[in-house]
C-alpha cells in the first residue's frame, strides 16, 4: 500500500470518526441534561435517537411529507414521547431513589423498543440523505454530504444549548436546578417542571442525532440500547454533567471506534470505545474534562 | 428486620423435595422439573445480585456476562482440552472473581452508579467476544458436546438428578448468603445502606465490602453458568446477552430489593413468565417484561415479599 493511499484511508477513516462522534456527542448531551437535573442515568436516551430515525422515516418515506415538515414534526413528536415517559414512568415512582429511577428508565425503554417493534417491525430502514449521496473527494477520501449535516446539527445544537442556558431565564432556572436543587427550590424554582423540561430536550435532541444518522447508518428498533451506552461512554469520556466533555468524549468515541474497526478487526468495531470507556474508568474516572470534586459532591 | 426465622428455609427445603415426586405424578407439569432447573440456576446469580443491589445499593448490569464465563470456561476446557468439569467450574469461579475485582475496584472508589455502566459496557464487550473468537467459543454458532456431570461414578444424566444438584447448590449459597448477613461484615453491610456517611465514619471500609459483595455476586453466577453449560450440553452467545441481565434486574425487582427471599420469589415467577406462562406473548416480550418491571416499580416499591407487610401497614391505616 503506497503512502498517498493510507494518507487517504486514514482521513477517511477521521472523517467518518467525527461523524458517528457527532451523533454520540448529542446523546452525551441529552444524558448529561438529565443527568445535571435529576442525576439519572436515563438508559432509554438510544430509544429517542431511534424513534428519531424510524419517525422520520414513516414521515418522509412513507408519507412523502417534504424534509423540511418532517424533520420538525418528527422532533415534535419524539419530545411528546419524552415528556410521555416522564409521566409514565419516572413521576409515578412511590419511592423515588436514583437507583429505582435509573431501573425505571431501563422499564420504560424496553417498552418503547418493544413498541418500535410492533410498529416498524425487525427490518432495516433507510432515509433519503438531504442533500444526496454524491460523495465529495477530498485528498482521496470519499465525503458524503450527509456527514457535513450531522456534524453541523451538533454544532447547531450546541450554539442553540449555550444560549438557552446562558441567556435565557428557563436555562438559568435549570442551571439553578443542577447546582442544587433544594435551593433552587427555595428560590420558587418549580423543579418538577424542571425535570419535565430536561427530559423534553433530551428527547428532541436524541430525535435529531436519529433523523440526521439514519441516512448514514440505516435505523432498525434494536438500536437504541447500543447508542445509549456509547452516548454515556462519550459523556463519562469527558467527564459527566460536563457540556464540552460530552462533545470532545462523543468525539474520541467515534475516532477510536472508526480507527480500531479500519486498522485493526472490524468484528470488535463495538467493542473499541467500550474498552476506551472501562479504562478511562480505571485510570481517571472524573473524565478528561471533568473536575473530580464536582463528582464526589453530587449525592449518590 | 433481618432475622431469618429457619422455619420458611426448612418449609422450601421441603417444597423443594417433593416437587419433582409430584410433578412426575401429574403429567400436565411434567415439564415444570426443567423449568425448575433453569430458575435454580438462576436464583445462584440473583441470590448474588440481590445482596448487591439489596446491601450495596448497586446495580449491575452485566451479570451475564458473568454468567456467560462460567459457561464458556466450562465448555471450552471440557470440550477442547477434555478437562474434568468440577475443576472447569472452580477454574470459572475464579476467573469471575479476578475480571470482577478488577471491574468492581474502580467503580466502587466513585460514587454514583458508575458500576452499573461499567457492568453494561463489559457485558456487551464479553459478549461480542463470544461471538468473534469463533475458533475458541464456536462463534454464534455456539459449542456443543459439552459433557455432562459425573461425581465418582454417578451421573447427573437425567433433569431430577440434575434438579437435585442445582437446588442443593442453591439451598446452600443462600444459607451462606444468609450467613454473610449476619456476620461482623453483614452488619456493616446494612449500616451502609442505612447510612453510607455513618458507616464511614465508624472506621467501615465501604469499598471494600462493596467489591467484596459484587466478587462473591459474580461467583454464583460464573457458578450457575458452569452449571448451565453441562445441563444444556451446549452454549451460544445468545444466552448471555443485556436482555438477559436486564432480566436478572426484573427477577430481583418483582421479588423485592430488600430481601434475599424476593431474589427467589422473583427469579422462579420470572422463569416461569418467560419460559412457560407468557410463551404467546414472544412479539412483545420486551413490552411484557418492561411493563413488569415498571408496575413492580410503582405498585410493589418493596417486591412481593414486601406485599404482606404493605397490606398490613395499609390495614392499619
Amino acid at each position: 500500500m503506497n503512502m498517498a493511499s493510507l494518507a487517504g484511508q486514514l482521513l477517511q477513516y477521521i472523517v467518518t470518526g467525527v461523524t458517528i462522534g457527532s451523533i454520540y456527542a448529542m446523546v452525551a448531551i441529552g444524558f448529561n441534561i438529565i443527568y445535571n437535573v435529576t442525576e439519572i442515568i436515563n438508559l432509554a436516551q438510544g430509544e429517542f435517537v431511534m424513534l428519531g430515525g424510524l419517525v422520520m422515516v414513516s414521515l418522509h418515506m412513507l408519507w412523502k411529507l417534504p424534509l423540511i415538515a418532517a424533520f420538525p414534526v418528527t422532533v415534535v413528536i419524539v419530545t411528546g414521547i419524552g415528556l410521555l415517559m416522564n409521566y409514565a414512568a419516572i413521576r409515578p415512582i412511590r419511592r423515588p431513589t436514583v437507583l429505582t429511577l435509573i431501573i425505571a428508565t431501563i422499564a420504560a425503554s424496553m417498552i418503547i423498543k418493544g413498541a418500535a417493534m410492533l410498529i416498524w417491525g425487525t427490518d432495516s430502514f433507510d432515509l433519503t440523505a438531504f442533500s444526496g449521496r454524491t460523495p465529495i473527494l477530498i485528498a482521496g477520501a470519499a465525503i458524503q454530504p450527509q456527514y457535513f449535516w450531522v456534524i453541523g446539527f451538533l454544532v447547531v445544537i450546541v450554539a442553540g444549548l449555550t444560549f438557552f442556558f446562558d441567556k435565557t431565564i428557563i436555562g438559568k432556572a435549570m442551571s439553578a436546578c443542577s447546582e442544587n436543587a433544594a435551593a433552587a427550590q427555595l428560590v420558587g424554582i418549580d423543579v418538577r417542571w424542571m425535570v419535565l423540561l430536561s427530559f423534553a430536550l433530551s428527547a428532541a435532541i436524541g430525535a435529531i442525532a436519529g433523523i440526521t444518522m439514519t441516512p448514514i447508518a440505516l435505523m432498525d428498533y434494536d438500536r437504541g440500547a447500543m447508542l445509549a451506552i456509547k452516548g454515556f461512554g462519550a459523556a463519562v469520556l469527558g467527564g459527566l454533567g460536563s457540556f464540552p466533555g460530552a462533545i470532545v468524549g462523543g468525539l474520541m468515541m467515534g475516532l477510536i471506534e472508526s480507527l480500531g474497526a479500519g486498522f485493526l478487526w472490524s468484528g470488535y468495531k463495538d467493542a473499541y470505545a467500550l474498552a476506551a470507556l472501562l479504562i478511562v474508568l480505571f485510570i481517571r474516572p472524573s473524565g478528561i474534562m471533568g473536575n473530580r470534586d464536582v463528582i464526589r459532591f453530587k449525592r449518590f | 428486620m433481618l432475622r431469618f426465622s429457619k422455619i420458611p428455609i426448612v418449609v422450601l427445603a421441603g417444597f423443594l423435595l417433593i416437587f419433582p415426586l409430584v410433578c412426575t405424578g401429574i403429567s400436565a407439569l411434567h415439564g415444570y422439573i426443567s423449568l425448575m432447573v433453569f430458575a435454580g440456576i438462576y436464583c445462584l446469580i440473583t441470590i448474588g445480585l440481590s445482596l448487591l443491589m439489596g446491601y450495596a445499593g448497586q446495580i449491575s448490569l452485566g451479570h451475564a456476562a458473568f454468567f456467560g464465563i462460567g459457561a464458556y470456561v466450562s465448555g471450552i476446557a471440557t470440550v477442547r482440552f477434555g478437562v474434568n468439569p468440577w475443576f472447569c467450574m472452580a477454574g470459572g469461579m475464579l476467573v469471575a472473581a479476578m475480571v470482577a475485582a478488577l471491574i468492581g475496584a474502580p467503580s466502587f472508589r466513585l460514587k454514583g452508579h458508575y458500576l452499573a455502566m461499567a457492568t453494561l459496557a463489559f457485558g456487551l464487550i464479553v459478549n461480542i467476544v463470544f461471538r468473534e473468537e469463533s475458533a475458541w467459543t464456536g462463534g454464534p454458532d455456539g459449542l456443543s458436546r459439552i459433557p455432562g456431570l459425573r461425581l465418582s461414578g454417578f451421573m447427573f444424566n437425567s433433569t431430577i438428578r440434575f434438579y437435585y444438584l442445582v437446588w442443593v447448590i442453591v439451598l446452600a449459597a443462600f444459607l451462606f448468603a444468609i450467613n454473610v448477613l449476619q456476620s461482623p461484615a453483614g452488619r456493616a453491610l446494612r449500616a451502609l445502606h442505612t447510612s453510607e456517611t455513618a458507616a464511614k465514619s465508624m472506621g467501615i471500609d465501604i469499598a471494600r465490602y462493596k467489591i467484596m459483595i459484587f466478587v462473591f455476586s459474580a461467583v454464583l453466577a460464573s457458578l450457575a453458568g458452569s452449571l448451565y453449560a453441562h445441563f444444556m450440553r451446549f452454549i451460544n452467545p445468545s444466552t448471555f446477552n443485556l436482555l438477559f441481565s436486564i432480566k436478572l434486574l426484573i427477577m430481583i425487582t418483582l421479588g423485592g430489593m430488600q430481601s434475599l427471599w424476593g431474589a427467589i420469589v422473583g427469579t422462579v415467577l420470572v422463569t416461569f413468565l418467560s419460559m412457560e406462562w407468557l410463551q404467546f406473548f414472544q412479539e412483545y416480550e420486551s413490552i411484557v417484561f418492561g411493563g413488569i418491571l415498571l408496575l413492580a416499580l410503582i405498585f410493589l416499591p418493596e417486591g412481593l415479599t414486601g406485599l404482606p407487610n404493605m397490606l398490613a401497614g395499609r390495614g392499619k391505616k
